[in-house]
């Protein structure tokens, strides 16, 4: 009836997109403005990229939030997929419901709520506030992404190679390991990728849960934000677009190779 | 793992004990600690609120400690008419954004299901993709053009379609435009993939029959996106109502939403109790929606979505 | 074309002879015995208290249209369904706490489920590996494999550098190599063509015959069991409605269920007893004079349809009580004229035995 796009959805995807990529693509440009106003176009510089160097309270904190991120989006890794073939392969167990209530909270709900009860918790517990804090909370906060993620795969995945090499004589935990993980590890690595950016990305749980010495990246930038822009921010933001950009690039060439 | 049986090993155990013990402890628990402390009272101690429960008192300093827990804060809530104005303010707002982010985000989406099989996987990373750069990020990005003399205000200078610079931040308008920016994949992505799975052929046979693309559209494709609307909404709704980033960068102060208010209480006013009741009734407002959210879920998981 | 086995066609249907002769089961002792099985989902029996016999060396064939169980039948001896009812012994062995893997029955997968990131070689090496067999001895095993389906220069292949065909050998290969005592088949033709079907099939039954190992094949598709089998089991609705030799079951059906299921057949009504006579469409005669001495195995009615099918030609004809016959007669002349037309009296007849009476 119809092939490829009409106007309309056309014009709809145009707009959207454009929508979408401008802001950054203006922040991006303007990383490059010369003159530190926006109102003036002062020439192509890499100034602010120098003066990021030495910054040294946002580099630290850059380096700060790439090490919580690092650690989070692993621990979510690892607890998320577990999530995931409970869901989706334990065919029936006693609070199945509760459990995937439990696992699909953290998404819907309000990070100012989750943010003050972690902090909450760990006050109560006299845990002190850090690097571990926010760390802990990002994994809380993060895995179930991660099960969205690999659930999706998990359900598309054809069943019966693992049969088939049940019926050919391997117990089922060499078989998640020989069969089933290597053919959907495209789907756990855009996991951890996902849950990677979504700490490094984190403002409102971070600023709950740290503690002295313990500043990201967006509480940084957040205080920065508050005074006004400032070129610096732009240019790091700008960094940060391109690191995500590429991984972002890599994790959807891995995910659409994947067979089975 | 076992397929098709109900045998029970310890290996499937862990599997499911691991993360809901995580969970459990990192999740449920501190929700509970939220309820207590919002029955507390503020103290100018380390940590600022009473009672403490110190299990080394035993029985006795448990039940009075208990006795200490009261309702203050939830009457302090409902007396300041300041608070009501907050709840209505962002259900309102939430209610608002997730309506535009439908009326824009529909037709992305629809766009997207409608392109060629190869186009499609490209476009979905192209709509992903900003939603992967920080938040924050992109959010401040705004700033840079809604400030006064952001972008937005030298375009419409430029064109002559205003004389003076207009007031874009610090307003509703902005709050709106940051929030559906933000959210927009949220909106799409479930949206598309419920659009993704509707069957071209219902839409021929309608056509065959008789029915204008446009009314297909209305008596077709609409109700049978109900799942994607559903999620898309609900994804939105409910965490817009707790937003904080994008009022407090973009918005005005003269009505604060309540993850501005919950903020301002807790780190401004250090009144960690009256904090957490902030909490608690944005939950109990919340529950209905996120039930609602629940159960969808389970319901899609079931169906081997 | 095989070089064991004999074949016989009637009615169109190509059908696959015992070794000892007609209507006599072959004798052999017994491997997997299912008794009073039954399987529930929920509210939905799938099978419904079954029992089973099947031998060793023999090609077995369980025959049902879609939902009949036939497919949930062997998924139980392969260890992935629990029956909620009743045991599957395997040489005398009670196979219910027997997990799939440990079980001494493989599988071939209707999708071949072929692991998409192995070669050809390192797939039909796997269930070796899973045994801890020395190293020679698994790669000596499966060069005899890859020799027993001709894929020998494909071995470095993946499975998606495989056309379909070549697809399904592995699939043979890889659960042929651990030797099983029982190879099940889960209809393991679906995907090919008509041409490759039918060598495909032959080859099956040269396999079996050659590797003496039980083959049970799952299949909707009663040319493809008559084909193979040296004895069937015709399912419906989780219950076993005959089993036999393809001969037995095509000439000595025991329900109208039976006879329809396979191939072509005329149920007539019989007034008397209140059963049915069932009359293959090849047993019955057609002439213009009412046969001597015929009584009552002979009817006249009228021609109404005439299907010229190259090797036969097959008469609808219209008796007075209204009921419809189909007559198939070979061309054994080539045929310039039809000896009938349309709307021609004729007189069909058939021997006494020819008949078989049901009940049910």
């Amino acid at each position: 009836m119809r092939k490829g796009l009409s106007f309309i959805n056309l014009t709809a995807l145009t707009l959207g997109l454009a929508f979408l990529y401008l802001p950054i693509v203006i922040l991006v440009i303007y990383s490059f403005n010369a003159s530190r106003l926006v109102a003036v176009w002062g020439g192509w510089s890499i100034r602010w990229y120098a003066a990021l160097l030495n910054d040294r309270a946002l580099l630290d904190a850059a380096f700060m939030s790439v090490r919580i991120a690092l650690l989070s989006a692993t621990l979510a890794t690892v607890l998320g997929t577990l999530a995931a073939i409970a869901l989706v392969r334990i065919r029936r167990f006693r609070g199945r419901l509760p459990f995937s209530a439990l696992i699909y909270a953290p998404i819907v709900m309000p990070e100012v709520i989750t943010g003050l009860s972690l902090l909450l918790l760990f006050v109560a517990v006299d845990f002190d506030r850090g690097f571990w804090t926010v760390t802990i909370a990002h994994t809380t906060i993060t895995m179930c992404f991660v099960t969205l993620v690999v659930q999706a795969r998990l359900v598309t995945f054809d069943r019966s190679l693992e049969e088939a090499a049940m019926d050919l004589g391997s117990p089922p935990l060499r078989t998640f390991l020989t069969i089933t993980l290597p053919l959907i590890w495209p789907a756990i690595a855009a996991g951890w990728m996902l849950a990677f950016t979504l700490s490094l990305d984190d403002l409102v749980i971070a600023s709950f849960t740290t503690g002295p010495g313990a500043t990201t990246l967006p509480i940084r930038i957040y205080s920065d934000v508050r005074l006004g822009v400032k070129p610096e921010i732009n240019a790091i933001c700008t960094v940060m677009i391109a690191v995500v950009a590429m991984a972002i690039v890599v994790a959807s060439l891995l995910t659409r190779r994947s067979p089975g | 793992m076992r397929p098709g049986n109900d045998r029970r090993t310890w290996g499937a155990r862990l599997i499911i004990l691991v993360p809901f013990a995580w969970l459990a402890g990192l999740f449920l628990v501190p929700a509970l600690i939220v309820f207590k402390i919002s029955l507390s009272q503020t103290a100018l101690a380390q940590p600022p609120y009473t009672p403490v429960f110190d299990l080394s008192a035993g029985w006795e300093g448990l039940r009075r400690a208990l006795a200490e827990l009261s309702l203050d804060n939830y009457v302090a809530l409902a007396s300041d008419a300041l608070y009501a104005a907050s709840y209505l303010k962002s259900l309102q707002v939430a209610a608002i954004s997730t309506l535009l982010l439908l009326l824009i985000g529909y037709p992305i989406a629809y766009a997207m299901a409608r392109a060629p099989r190869g186009a499609r996987a490209v476009l979905l990373v192209l709509v992903i993709l900003p939603f992967w750069t920080a938040f924050l990020i992109r959010v401040y990005a705004w700033i840079n053009i809604l400030q006064h003399d952001g972008l937005l205000n030298q375009a419409l200078l430029a064109l002559g379609i205003v004389d003076v610079p207009v007031v874009w931040l610090a307003s509703d308008t902005a709050v709106y435009i940051g929030l559906v920016y933000s959210y927009l994949p949220f909106m799409v992505l479930p949206l598309y993939a419920t659009l993704e799975k509707l069957d071209e052929t219902l839409l021929e046979a309608a056509a065959d029959l008789g029915s204008p693309p446009w009314k297909a559209f209305w008596q077709i494709t609409v109700p049978l996106s109900r799942p994607g609307i559903l999620a898309g909404a609900l994804l939105c709704f409910i965490p817009i109502v707790g937003e904080f980033v994008v009022p407090d960068l973009l918005g005005s102060s003269t009505t604060l939403m309540v993850g501005q208010t919950l903020w301002t209480e807790f780190f401004s006013n250090r009144d960690w109790p009256l904090a957490s009741a902030v909490a608690i009734v944005m939950l109990v407002l919340l529950v209905g929606p996120i039930v609602i959210y629940q159960s969808y879920q389970s319901r899609a998981l079931a169906s081997g979505r | 074309m095989p070089s064991v086995g004999a074949w016989r066609t009637q009615g169109g249907l190509r059908m696959k002879e015992p070794a000892n002769g007609v209507g006599r089961s072959t004798d052999k002792p017994l491997l997997l015995r299912l008794e009073n099985v039954r399987k529930r989902f929920g509210d939905f029996t799938a099978v419904d208290r079954l029992s089973l016999d099947i031998r060793h060396d023999e090609f077995f064939a369980l025959l049902g249209p879609s939902g009949c169980g036939k497919s949930t039948l062997m998924r139980m001896v392969a260890g992935f369904e629990i029956p909620s009812e009743g045991r599957i012994l395997l040489d005398g062995v009670d196979l219910a706490d027997t997990p799939p893997h440990l079980r001494p029955v493989n599988m071939m997968f209707q999708s071949y489920a072929l692991f998409p990131h192995m070669t050809v070689e390192r797939n039909i090496a796997f269930g070796l590996k899973q045994e801890r067999l020395p190293k020679d001895a698994i790669r000596a095993r499966v060069a005899e494999m890859l020799a027993l389906v001709q894929l020998a220069p494909f071995a470095d292949r993946r499975p998606d550098m495989l056309s379909g065909g070549q697809r399904q050998r592995v699939a043979l290969a890889r659960a042929l190599a651990k030797r099983p005592k029982v190879l099940l088949l889960d209809e393991p033709m679906a995907a090919l063509d008509k041409k490759l079907r039918e060598e495909t099939q032959f080859e099956l039954v040269e396999l079996q015959r050659r590797l003496g190992t039980t083959f049970v094949i799952v299949t909707h598709d009663q040319e493809e069991a008559m084909t193979v089998a040296d004895r069937m089991a015709v399912m419906e609705h989780g219950r076993i409605a005959q089993t036999g030799t393809p001969v037995e079951i095509y000439e000595h059906p025991n329900s109208r269920y039976v006879a329809t299921f396979i191939g072509d057949v005329n149920l007539i009504q019989d007034g008397r007893s209140g059963g049915w006579l069932a009359l293959r469409p090849e047993k019955l005669r057609i002439a213009r004079e009412p046969p001597a001495g015929a009584g009552n195995n002979a009817v006249s009615g009228i021609v109404t349809e005439i299907g010229y099918l190259g090797d036969m030609s097959v008469y609808k004809v219209r008796t007075a009580d209204g009921l419809v016959l189909k007559a198939a007669v070979p061309n054994v002349t080539r045929v310039r004229a039809r000896p009938f037309s349309h709307g021609d009296q004729v007189w069909l007849c058939w021997e006494p035995e020819a008949a078989v009476s049901l009940t049910r």
